[in-house]
């Protein structure tokens, strides 16, 4: 999408960027928490851990704020077409920004009780690995809510299969080295869990990728993603 | 995963059972030189709501005249192309004028009732068409034409004050209830609640919801909530030329014209 032409009512455009920039605020420490928590999880660093933990509020917050701000502009401008799916989306996407804060807070709580312990490195590549990829979905995502770029979203919504994938081998990755060495299975177990969790931050990177399809658009992606369940396909197999 | 918001057709989205009653092809107005329409193809459907959008100016209500001829009574109009209702050609000069306007009834911008009592302002138009045989005849098609106006319990025990003793939004609604006594089948209304507040707005709005199961309304309106809420088909004419019509879903969520988003959304001027 060109750039808009702007709103007769000039105070209506300020709430619009107001808007967008709240969220990309939003998107930015998202990102800085995921990074933050992968980082204190391959460390063992409880302190960070604990950071992070304390960081999450200002993502709630600020969802908060994007909430009563979109409620406010409804309320004071009745949106029609583009500039509607502009404030739903702003707060879909705050929402979904505000679940990967959680899920980066999850990581961070996982990494208190093991804050010290030694295990070998090479464990964690795979998460760390999943993690960088996520990280470049997010920036991408992000990128793609500013500059409106449905081009953009796309890559997102197609690349998720691929941090899917790598999830799940991952699972796999972490039960022969369980296997190799039981005192390995408790540190095994919670990067699972942490794997997990990258991978749901994924899924969340391309819900924002659809909103952003759908408020250029006008209209949702429309053919399925296909979808492998980690779990489901660990399951299932042998 | 995700489900997104999607766009559902309401229930009052239009359908393919609603026929087309009016149909305009290549029609222009001319007011002296000035040309104020340029070649409007516009099909109305017929039991629901059309509204006619677009800047002040842009042709909505000469376009809206057009469609019962009230432009034959300015002297420097002229109007060009062709009108069918029903697949009758409205222009044809074996065309019976009078007959016509009671098919085609129309309420305006500011009430106007006449300075007679509520009972003779509904009762004029059906007793000048001969429609009532007797005093009870009259009497039924007033209460009747009254109640469909939703008008009824409010004045029922003061048919013979003035009409114009009403409230604005009363007016309104008495001036529907006239339109609809000689009995039309199409209804023109020319942003029939500017000079309302928001109640008697909803009000009429709520009526015309009830009345488009019965005529087929063709509204011009300033408001584009109230498009949203009430119509199910929207044109949108700018500088005398109708930009883009469609479903009022598409036209108020995804318009393809630019300039319908731009007027929509209020980047206009
Ligand atoms: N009786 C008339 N004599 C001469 N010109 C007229 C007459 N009525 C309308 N016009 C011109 O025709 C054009 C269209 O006018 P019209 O009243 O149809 O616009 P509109 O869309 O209904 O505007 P508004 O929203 O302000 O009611 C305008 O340029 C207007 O000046
Ligand atoms: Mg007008």
């Amino acid at each position: 999408m060109t750039m808009m032409s702007e709103h007769t009512a000039k105070a209506f455009d300020v709430d619009l960027q107001e808007l967008s920039r709240m969220v990309a605020e939003m998107g930015g420490r998202a990102e800085k928490l995921i990074a933050d928590s992968v980082d204190a999880l391959a460390k063992r660093d409880g302190e960070r851990a604990k950071r992070v933990i304390a960081a999450d509020v200002a993502i709630d917050q600020l969802q908060r704020e994007i909430e009563d701000r979109a409620v406010l502009t409804i309320a004071r401008r009745q949106p029609m077409a583009v500039d509607l799916r502009a404030i739903v989306s702003a707060l879909r996407i705050a929402s979904d920004l505000e679940r990967i804060g959680d899920l980066a807070k999850n990581i961070a709580k996982r990494v208190v009780p093991i804050t010290g312990d030694f295990h070998p490195q090479r464990l964690l590549r795979g998460v760390e690995h999943m993690a960088t990829l996520v990280l470049a979905q997010l920036k991408l995502v992000l990128d793609s809510y500013a500059r409106r770029d449905v081009a953009k979203a796309l890559a997102v919504w197609r690349g998720d299969e691929e941090i899917d994938a790598i999830c799940t081998s991952l699972f796999r990755e972490l039960l022969t080295y369980m296997m190799e060495d039981p005192r390995n299975i408790t540190f095994c177990i919670h990067l699972m869990f942490c794997a997990k969790n990258i991978e749901r931050m994924g899924d969340h990177a391309t819900n924002v990728a659809e909103t952003v399809y759908f408020m250029v658009e006008g209209h949702s992606i429309v053919d399925e993603r296909p979808k492998g369940d980690t779990l489901a396909a660990l399951a299932t197999e042998r | 995963m995700n489900t997104m918001v999607k766009m559902d057709a309401p229930a009052k989205e239009i359908t393919l059972q609603h026929g087309v009653k009016v149909v305009a092809r290549d029609v222009s107005v001319y007011y002296g030189e000035k040309r104020a329409l340029f070649d409007i193809n516009l099909d109305i459907r017929e039991r629901s709501i059309t509204a006619l959008i677009g800047p002040s100016g842009c042709g909505k209500s000469t376009f809206l005249r057009c469609l019962n001829r009230m432009n034959d009574t300015i002297p420097i109009a002229r109007v060009t192309g062709r009108i069918e209702i029903d697949g009758r050609d409205i222009y044809d000069p074996e065309l019976d004028v009078v007959q016509l306007r009671a098919n085609v009834g129309m309420v305006f911008q500011k009430p106007n009732p006449f300075p007679k009592s509520i009972y003779e302002n509904v009762a004029y138009g059906p007793r000048i068409h001969g429609m009532a045989q007797s005093k009870a005849d009259l009497d039924s098609v007033v209460e009747l034409s009254l109640r469909r106006a939703g008008l009824f319990e409010e004045v029922k025990d003061r048919l013979a004050d003035s009409g114009t003793s009403l409230s604005g939004g009363q007016q309104q609604r008495l001036c529907i209830a006239r339109a609809i006594a000689v009995n039309p089948e199409i209804i023109l209304m020319d942003e029939p609640c500017s000079a309302l507040d928001p109640i008697a707005t909803a009000k009429i709005e709520e009526l015309m919801d009830e009345l488009r199961q019965n005529y087929t309304i063709v509204i011009v309106t300033h408001s584009m909530q109230q498009a949203a809420r009430v119509s199910q088909q929207t044109a949108f004419f700018h500088l005398g030329i109708l930009v883009e019509c469609g479903t009022t879903v598409n036209m108020f969520t995804t318009p393809t014209d630019k300039r319908t988003q731009d007027y929509i959304t209020g980047r206009f001027g």
